[in-house]
């Protein structure tokens, strides 16, 4: 709607992605994907959209994993791919209740890495079939303004600067690996495993992706958050 | 005026009305002590003492919520105003988030009761 140029690209590629799609990948496999998140992955994620708008705290908590029910507006297609056969850690409390992992000390309270679990792997073909199911949910279409972000410059002192003193993110968010807060998800990874338009989205209003988000909402305007997102550009430059 | 009268008792009917409709749709079994340790506890730890697992690479340390004396220099206005719009509103740091995204006031309002507890009866 405020890119008209930006759809009708996406419309072409879209229907480019479904001509290969069509001859690559048969509606079995889609289905095969389904049935795969079904039967080894619904234990912990919740995969089909809850029946009610609300989550109560209580369920935040007894969660053993992230929701993958609006997995289509989150997670970039080649990342999603081959993270599920190459799983390693993103959330370094654990990714499900942050206080499950944490322990107590003299020290102060610290996380005990035996409370933490490798995350299950699946084959190349599996990993393929899930991804093509999960890219299909698409809840909340309100919420995501598509080709919103348009990349810009920073300067990176003054960005991380931003992102940790200012903006506090930090706190709960690593930007480099080793440093930050352990409750959320790292952010060094973030322009690499998310979509921009959930990024700023989530960044927007957290709650409104999950009632019990333990997110604060910062009330950012569009410019502070396009700010935000051109600094987690410049740090994911930084991965191997 | 007697009409802007009746357009402002009925404003103040429907502001009621929905608060109370906000009242009723409260989480039955939370407490505030479960609030606390789910959002607080990140950054001022499990037992309220200042080091949660978020506070050791940041610049300013959450507040010890144990601490009688600091605690009892707050009145229970000054909590839920840092609770609610965050350090900043009340001259802090930004790293003491502000939680209206998150939290009504009547689970503010929870949390504060079981602050009271922590910093100064000696619970938990
Ligand atoms: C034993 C519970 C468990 C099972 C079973 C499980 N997962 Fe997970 N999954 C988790 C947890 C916990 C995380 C968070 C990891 C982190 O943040 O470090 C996670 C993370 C993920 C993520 C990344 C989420 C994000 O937003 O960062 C995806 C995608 C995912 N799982 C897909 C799957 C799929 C597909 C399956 C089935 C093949 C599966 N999971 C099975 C617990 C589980
Ligand atoms: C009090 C801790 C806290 C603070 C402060 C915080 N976040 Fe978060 N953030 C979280 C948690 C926790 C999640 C994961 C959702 C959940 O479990 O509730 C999250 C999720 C996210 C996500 C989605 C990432 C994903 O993998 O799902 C983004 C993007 C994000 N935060 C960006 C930010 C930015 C930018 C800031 C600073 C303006 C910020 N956050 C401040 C705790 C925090
Ligand atoms: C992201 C980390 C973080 C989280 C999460 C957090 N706080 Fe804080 N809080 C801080 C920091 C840092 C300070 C110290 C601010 C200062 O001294 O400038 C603080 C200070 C406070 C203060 C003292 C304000 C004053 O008048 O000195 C109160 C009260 C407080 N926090 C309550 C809470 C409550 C209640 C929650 C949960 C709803 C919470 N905090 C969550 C970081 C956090």
């Amino acid at each position: 709607m405020h890119y008209p140029r930006y759809n009708t690209l996406k419309r072409t590629v879209t229907f480019s992605l479904f001509l290969f799609f069509a001859v690559s990948l048969s509606a079995a496999e889609s289905a095969d994907g389904k049935q795969l998140l079904m039967d080894s992955c619904s234990n912990c994620h919740q995969i089909d959209m809850p029946n009610k708008a609300s989550l109560t705290l209580q369920e935040k908590i007894n969660r053993k994993g992230p929701p993958l029910y609006f997995a289509g507006h989150k997670y970039q297609q080649a990342w999603l791919e081959n993270w599920l056969q190459h799983p390693r850690r993103i959330t370094p409390s654990g990714g499900n209740y942050w206080a499950n992992a944490v322990v107590v000390t003299d020290e102060g309270d610290e996380i005990d890495e035996n409370k933490l679990t490798a995350h299950i792997a699946v084959n190349q073909q599996q990993a393929i079939a899930i991804t093509q199911y999960l890219l299909t949910l698409k809840p909340f279409p309100d919420l995501i303004r598509e080709g919103e972000y348009t990349p810009g410059k920073v300067p990176r002192m003054l960005a991380a600067k931003d992102f940790r003193k200012f903006k506090g993110c930090v706190a709960c968010h690593r930007d480099e690996e080793g440093f930050g807060g352990v409750t959320g998800p790292e952010l060094y990874t973030a322009m690499k495993r998310l979509t921009p338009e959930y990024i700023a989205s989530y960044i927007r209003n957290p709650t409104a992706w999950e009632p019990r988000s333990l997110m604060p909402n910062s009330h950012l305007n569009d410019a502070p958050i396009y700010k935000l997102m051109n600094y987690l550009n410049i740090i994911v430059e930084d991965l191997p | 005026m007697n009409s802007v009268n009746r357009i402002t008792s009925f404003f103040l009917l429907a502001v009621t009305l929905y608060s109370l409709s906000v009242t009723a749709q409260a989480e039955s079994g939370i407490t505030g002590k479960s609030l606390y340790q789910a959002y607080c506890s990140q950054c001022h730890g499990l037992y309220g003492d200042g080091f949660g697992v978020n506070s050791y690479d940041i610049d300013v340390a959450p507040r010890d919520h144990t601490d009688a004396g600091e605690m009892n220099a707050r009145t229970n206005e000054d909590l839920f105003k840092a609770i609610k719009f965050g350090g900043k509103s009340v001259n802090k740091s930004p790293l003491m988030p502000n939680w209206d995204g998150n939290l009504d006031d009547q689970e503010i309002n929870l949390i504060i009761k079981h602050l009271r507890k922590i910093c100064c009866e000696g619970g938990q």
